[in-house]
Parts: C-alpha cells; structure tokens; sequence
C-alpha cells in the first residue's frame, strides 16, 4: 500500500462495528486486546473463544506458583470484569472445531459464529516424546493451569519422586519448583549440557553444578526410552538402560505450535501457520498471533515477540498500518530462585567474531561477551548478572565498544578506571610477604634463588623454591615475581602455554585436574579460566585424554574431541580411505589368521597388503564404509584391533627366543605375547612400543623401544625409553629382574607413571628427560610400595579400557561414524 | 546442462550428526561434508581440504571451524576458505535446518 493510500483510508468515517472473532485466550490475544482496546474500542464487536475456564493469565508466572512463592489469583492479567468492561463477549471453556472461510463463520461444538475479521491465537501445546507410555496417568506437561495442578496433586506425596524430561528452561524451573515442594527430583536432558539453547557449555557446567548442590539429580545426554508403570508412571527407562523412579514424570522438551484449525481450514502452514510482517495468515481477514504462528521461518516461545507480534496485529486491525513484525534478541533470565543467569543474542562462535570471557572460578562466575566489528552481539552471564540490561541494551544501540574494550567484560561499574600493573604490585611486596601458601615460600627466598642459581624459568624456580609447585594457584604470583627480577631476561611463555585457549602449561593443567578435582571438560575450561568457551583442537584431544587417565571409570570418553583415528579405530590416508592393523600378539600368527586376512582382502577387494615394523599385517585402502564388515570378519576369526592408531600400547615386537634360536635364553616370544594381552586398552599421552629379545644380539630391537626386555640367562635386563623416530635414542637400562612377573609390575608401573604425568603427545622418552631418570628409579625401583600402587592402578584403569573396539562397533556402537547420511540420486541432465 | 536453481533438499535429522561432529552426503560423484556445532548451528562443505583433498568431515569440529585430518589446516565452516596463514576454499553450500530436518541447496 502506498502511503497516500493509507491517508485517505485512515481518514475514512468510522464504520458500523464490524465482527472481529479470536480463538484463544492466552497472552497474545490478552495484549492484542488491550491495544485494539485503546486504539479502537468501537471498531469491533469482539467474540473471544478459549479452551481454558478462565481468561488470560501470566503462563510464564505457572513456576512461582507451581514453586508456592505465588497464588493462581495473583497471575490473573485479564479476569472477568475487565473483559465485561470492554464489552467482550467471552465464550471461555468453548472449543472451536473449524473454521469455515467460505461462508466467513467459526464452528464450536456449540454452535457457528460469523465473523468479519478472525484472529487465531491457539497458542502451544506440550510436546510429548512419542514414546512408550507417554499417555500414562501421572506424565503431565508444563504449559497450563491444570498441569500445576496435576504436579501439586502429586507432590503431596511425601517423599515423592519426579523426573523432569527436559533441561531447558521450562523444565528447569519446574524441576527448582518441585524440588522446592519437597520431591525428589531427577532432570533428564537429551543434550550434553543444560538450556543449550540459551547456554554455552561452560555456562550449561555451573548451571548443573548448582541444581546438584541443591539435591537435584541432573543427566545430560539422557536418552529416554519408554515410561513405564501399572496403570499410572513409575518409572522412567533411559537407552543405556538405567532406570528413574518417578511418581511423576514432567515432559518439558518442547512446545509444539497448535496449527489444527489453520491446517483444517486450508491455511498455508509448516511448523506454524504462516503469516506475513503484517500478522496476515493466506487469507486476508485470518490473522494469527502468538505461539502458533510461524513468520520468516521462526516459531516464537518467548514471550517478548508474542507482545510485538499482538501490537501490530492490534494496529491492522484499528485500520491500516504500515507497523511490521520484527523481532529482535529477546534476553532469557532463568526464574529460579537464587540462580543468576542471563543470556541475550548470538553467542555463538565464528571467524569474523572475537570473544572476551572473563572466569572468576572461586566466586563460580562466568562472563562471555561476543563481538563483530567491535559490537556486541551476545552476552551470556553466569553468578553475576547485574550487567546483562547494560550489554543488552549495546546490542540494541549497536554501541560500538572498541573504546571500552579493555574493560568492558568488568562490566559498567569499572568503566572509565585508572590502570593497574601487576608486576610493580609484586614489586613492592615486603621481602617477607608470603608468596606460597602451600610450601610457605617468601618472597625473599624466590628473589634469593633466583640471583643465586642463575634461574629464568619457572620450571627452574619450582625446583628450586618449590613456590607455585602443589596447588599452582600463585603460579601468575610467582611468574610476576620472576618478571620483575629478571626484567627482559625473564619471558612467562619459556614454559609453552597447552595452546591459544590457557595460559597453563600441560603441566599445571595435570596437576589442577587432581586437586581440583575436575571431571569434565567444561569444568575444566571453567575453573581454569581457559580464555575460550569451547576449547580448539589442540586442548581438547589432551583434555580428554587428561580426565580419562585420572579419572578410570568415571569421566565419559568424548568422541568428538578425538582424532579421526581414535574415533574409528582405523588410520585414515592420503586418499580419505583407511588402513586396518589386527593384533598378532608377539608377532604371532598362523595358517587361519593368514587365511582369514587373505579372504577380507579378496572380498573386500582390498588393494594394498604389507608387513608393518611391528611384526603385523596391514589391510590400506579399506573403505569407511566397510570397516565395520571387515572387522566382523577379522573378529570372526579371532583377531582383535592392533590400535595401530592409538596412543596406547601398540605393539610388542618379539624374537622367537630359546623355542627355536640356538642363542635364545628366555621365552622372548611367550613372555611379549604376555606382555601385549597385559598392556594393551589403555590410553596414553602418546604411543607405546615394546619388544623383548631372547638373548643380547637383540633381533627384535628392544634398545630402541618405549620400554625394552633383553633376555639373559640371569633373567631380564628392562631398558625404557628409547626412541626411533624423528628423534633417534637408545634406550636407559633400569635394573635386571629375575622373573616374569617382577618384568611386568615394572613395566606396568613406567606406563601407568607415564600416563600420570606425561604430558600429551609427549613419548615416554620425553617425559623421562623431562622429569629425570633418577625421579623414575626412585619411584619404580626404590620405593616398591609405590611401584605397587601404580602397578595396581594401572590394572584398575585396564578394567574400562579392555574392551576390543572393532566388536563393539560390529554390533552397533558408533553406527552413523561408518555410513553417509544420504545418498542423493541426481537427475539425468536433459 | 541444467539451470543451477539451487533446490532445498532434505538430507537427514539434526540428531543424526553429533555436536561437534560431521556426517557425509553423497551426491552423485560428490561427497558433501554436514557439520553441526556445539551451539547446533549447520553448515555444509563439500568433503575436500582446498590443500590436499582430506576430508574435512573426518576432522575435528571446533568453533566455526574443522581442522583437516591430513594436515591440520582449519577450515572455516561458514565461508569456507582455510584459516590462519594457509591459504585455499572449498565449496559452501546453503543450509537450513526445519524442524529438525537438515535441508541442503543443492
């Protein structure tokens, strides 16, 4: 419409009151109301339809009340009396089955309705997961008056149990509140993190940590399978077969637009009834509002669009508009008591956009503002939300904030404040300040040692002072410390941080793991402030490896943070296909493992047959696609994978040793075959390879190995190690056992220190140079208690890792890493 | 040869693919890689580093970006091109995600 158009129509005399019908009596068709109410209040004679006994109430205030910190009454907007007072003719509890646009009416199960102008307002409903027993009694969801009631009826139960299915905001918030009613309360969520939709990662980790303080249950990546029960719900059942008791079972993963009418009716419909910036559905005396549209390809939950989309919906009606909808970010505050947290806009990361994050780990504070072109685009908060309306209303202005960048992540209250430099602060500490709590260091025995030892590193300093070197909280102290010492000698970076995410060191992340007990990933990026939300390649391959070492049993194997080797147990080539090493223990094979591997070779028309250095056969140029069917087949035949990929034990390459050589002193053969079934499964910082030659000739190198067996007649000379890569080295002999079994506590013991402390990617013999070989011998030889207990944890952690990988994805584990997603058909060209 | 209308074309659910994972189209003779991020954002890329034809959807997803399985070159998800001092494109494709329905342009 032009705009002189619109004049002249504006201008018009006001017409007899046309007929105006609005199903639906939630908040949308509550604001369009009130609007239409001060633009024209006689333009309409207006006829409202709700499903509901009574008008329009504050639905996002059902927590509080459902929590008890609110009465129904109090979140009434629209009662009665008011809608009397506008003279609407309200027909509440009265259900529309179908609009009939041809003769302009609307059919109830009480009667038919003309109408001039029809807004439809059928809001949501709760999404149900189509899954067995999701219609039982006592499986409600979250989405009106009668499901409060239904959860209040339930929580009388004393000692009642609920699991909410759902972690994102509604069902959140019904979790605090039933929690809060005094049931045990469970919180299934699909994802790996809490409200992932509002929340990055690290924001998702607090959130948990703080619901599971208060007493409530939280399982992420909870695949829920059926709810099961006799006559009613009692519990619900998860894929990976764990099971949930409950009384009650909240469905909170969704609301699903209420399209019936406008599908029925022949409207233009997706995932919502479609309509235009003006609110206009296909047909243009049908507007639609609220939940239940869909416009530019949106569907709306939040509340905030709803109000806009009523408002111009209200101005077209009053007579014509040029108003649109748009919608903008639309900030989430979640309604629990006690939690702080805030998030608005696109928090996401990408190549244009820079992020500042600011941890406060002690306080559980979180703070991560993203940037384009030096203008925030989104904000999420954690602990301290108070800034979250300042960044909020910069993402509205556009503010551009390259001159308040430094400071900006402080928040509004630290704009405009003077400088402040750590290193004169260290400076001027007393000789006699206390610089390490844990190892009580001053500062004039740092400033002492490093003048009197020539020290520049930190490594150094800890050696020497033993400052920063338990907790490594004061590290950034001492650094500073060491900074204003040596002036330009010193440089924090000589030590390399783990990588562009952290300042700390492998070694400072090792060690923070243990004592701060960190368990996950996000924890760790949390509270070691790591400068970026999610982590890159680099840090997150040595995290997980990192909490799977320390944490046997516990920490769950995340696949996506792993090479592509580790993730399909097979090496990948230059041609994008991969190559496939079954294990030959010792070096061993026979007639049918041969066979077996000829017949996969020929049917699967592998191209490429070779012997590896370590005395295995490898299959190259497998197809992704087939690595699962020649697994099964190499399994069939009892052959294992040779984890040719992993950082773990490879092999151990053995001599036939005194079964057949006139030299051999020991069964080299027999006690490799023992060595390879005791080591392998594991993970490690970086691959292991062993050998064990029966006599001092050494055939199967052993003195170039991680860990090296020479046979004498005397018993076992154990080497360890050694290196033959980019970097040659032979191996440090360590001592000479009499027995077998004493050779595999030690080497059990090396690896098991290995995998404590090297770093990742760091072979064995890095990390011996790096720790010294007399720290080794005191902990392996010296102390054979300790040598004990890293032999026991070893066998402890062999427990979880001791699983053949290849059979386990023969039956199905990882099944969408093996297939495409699709296969398109193209169209012959014409 | 045919107009090159793009046509939004459904290639699986958002679940199929793991956050911070890929999975692998086939189109014809073409393989399209279809990453989903930890924030579920979705792009597609056809399955081929711009430096020695790795591909990409074996890599690991971080941020916005994979990082070869090859050679490490990061590849930006959304544009395409290689990131850091590498320099190289690989072809982007327009994606949209209804529902939980991936559909790719093709």
């Amino acid at each position: 419409m032009t705009p002189t158009q619109a004049r002249s129509a504006g201008a018009s005399q006001p017409a007899p009151p046309q007929k105006l019908v609005v199903i639906g009596a939630g908040m949308a068709s509550g604001r369009l109301l009130e609007e239409l109410a001060k633009l024209a209040p006689e333009k309409y004679e207006v006829t409202l339809f709700g499903a509901e006994k009574w008008g329009n109430y504050n639905r996002i205030m059902l927590s509080p009340v459902l929590s008890g910190e609110k009465q129904f009454d109090e979140i009434i907007t629209h009662d009665a009396d008011w809608y009397a007072a506008q003279g609407i003719n309200c027909r509440f509890g009265e259900t529309i089955v179908k609009i009939d646009r041809k003769t302009k009416r609307v059919i109830s199960n009480r009667g038919a309705t003309h109408y001039d102008k029809l807004v439809i307002a059928t809001g949501s409903a709760s999404f149900f997961i189509p899954v067995a027993g999701n219609d039982l009694p006592g499986v409600v969801g979250f989405r009106d008056h009668d499901d409060v009631e239904r959860m209040l009826e339930a929580a009388q139960k004393p000692d009642g149990k609920a699991v909410v299915i759902g972690g994102g905001l509604l069902g959140l918030e019904a979790a605090a509140a039933l929690h809060a009613r005094g049931m045990k309360v469970t919180v299934l969520h699909l994802m790996g993190h809490l409200m992932e939709r509002q929340l990055d990662p690290t924001a998702g980790y607090l959130l948990k940590k703080e619901l599971e303080g208060r007493g409530i249950r939280v399982v992420c990546n909870a695949h829920t399978n059926a709810i099961v029960g006799d006559g009613k719900a009692e519990a619900v059942l998860l894929e990976d077969n764990a099971t949930h008791e409950a009384d009650l079972v909240v469905m909170a993963v969704g609301i699903r637009p209420e399209t019936r009418l406008g599908v029925d009716s022949g409207l233009e419909t997706n995932r919502g009834i479609v309509v235009d910036d003006h609110m206009r559905t296909s047909d243009p005396d049908i507007m639609a509002i609220g939940e239940c549209v869909e416009h530019n390809e949106t569907v709306f939950g939040l509340v905030a669009p709803l109000y806009d989309m009523a408002k111009v919906a209200a101005k077209q009606l009053a007579g014509p508009s040029e108003a649109g909808f748009s919608y903008g970010e639309t900030p989430t505050k979640l309604k629990v008591t006690g939690i702080n947290l805030y998030s608005v806009g696109d928090f996401s990361d990408g190549p244009d956009r820079e992020e500042i994050v600011l941890r406060d780990a002690t306080k559980g504070m979180y703070k991560r503002v993203v940037l384009r072109d030096n203008r925030i685009v989104g904000a999420v908060l954690y602990g301290d939300v108070s800034d979250g309306p300042w960044y909020y209303d910069m993402i509205q202005q556009s503010t551009d904030v390259s001159e308040m960048r430094e400071t900006l992540i402080f928040g509004q209250a630290h704009q405009g404040g003077g400088g402040f430099d750590p290193i004169e602060a260290v400076a001027a500490l007393s000789d006699d300040a206390e610089i390490c709590g844990c190892n009580g260091v001053c500062k004039g025995d740092i400033v002492a040692a490093i003048g009197a030892h020539d020290l520049t590193t930190l490594d150094e300093v800890r050696a020497h002072t033993k400052a920063s070197a338990s907790c490594g909280n004061c590290t950034g102290l001492v650094e500073n410390l060491m900074a204003a010492t040596l002036g330009d000698a010193f440089s924090a970076n000589a030590v390399k941080s783990m990588c562009g995410c952290t300042e700390l060191t492998h070694g400072d992340v090792r060690r923070l793991i243990k004592a701060k007990e960190l368990k996950s990933i996000p924890a760790v990026m949390q509270e070691l402030e790591w400068s970026t939300s999610g982590g890159c390649a680099k840090c997150r391959p040595a995290l997980n490896y990192y909490l799977l070492a320390d944490w046997p049993g516990e920490y769950v194997d995340d696949q996506q943070s792993r090479f592509i080797n580790e993730r399909v147990h097979a090496n990948i080539q230059k041609d994008g296909t991969y190559s496939v090493i079954p294990r030959m223990w010792g070096g061993m094979t026979n007639a049918a493992e041969l066979r077996a591997i000829a017949d996969v070779v020929d049917k699967f028309e592998i191209p490429t047959v070779h012997v590896t250095g370590g005395q295995r056969i490898d299959l190259l140029g497998v197809k992704k696609e087939d690595l699962p069917a020649v697994w099964s087949d190499l399994n069939d035949a009892g052959m294992v994978s040779g984890h040719a990929y992993a950082k773990g034990l490879r092999t151990v390459k053995t001599c036939v040793g005194k079964d057949w050589c006139r030299f051999g002193t020991q069964d080299s053969t027999g006690l490799g075959v023992r060595l390879e079934k005791f080591l392998w499964g594991s993970w490690a910082p970086h691959k292991i390879k062993l050998a064990v030659t029966g006599c001092p000739r050494n055939c199967a190198e052993a003195t170039c190995k991680d860990i090296g067996v020479i046979c004498v007649d005397s018993g076992y000379e154990i080497h360890y190690a050694g290196a033959a890569g980019l970097h040659i080295q032979g191996t440090t002999k360590l001592t000479t056992v009499a027995t077998e079994d004493e050779v595999m506590e030690i080497a059990a013991a090396i690896v098991q220190m290995y995998r404590e402390q090297g770093h990742y990617l760091e072979r064995i013999y890095k990390w011996a140079e790096r720790i010294g070989h007399d720290t080794v011998r005191a902990a392996i030889l010296d102390d054979p208690e300790g040598r004990r207990a890293y032999y026991d944890r070893f066998v402890f952690s062999q427990q979880f890792a001791q699983t053949d990988p290849w059979s386990e994805r023969v039956s199905g584990v990882d099944k969408h890493e093996f297939k495409p997603m699709a296969t398109l058909e193209l169209e012959p060209a014409e | 040869m045919n107009a090159m209308t793009n046509i939004w074309t459904p290639v699986g659910q958002l679940s199929d693919i793991p956050r911070q994972g890929a999975r692998c189209v086939r189109h014809g003779d073409t393989k399209i890689a279809v990453f989903r991020t930890s924030d579920d954002r979705v792009f597609a890329l056809e399955d081929q580093c711009p430096h020695k034809n790795g591909p990409l959807s074996q890599g690991i997803v971080h941020d916005r970006g994979v990082t070869c399985p090859l050679h490490n070159w990061v590849i930006s998800l959304e544009t395409g091109t290689a990131m850091g001092a590498d320099e190289g494109e690989t072809r982007t494709y327009p994606v949209k995600v209804e529902g939980d329905t991936i559909m790719v342009a093709l």
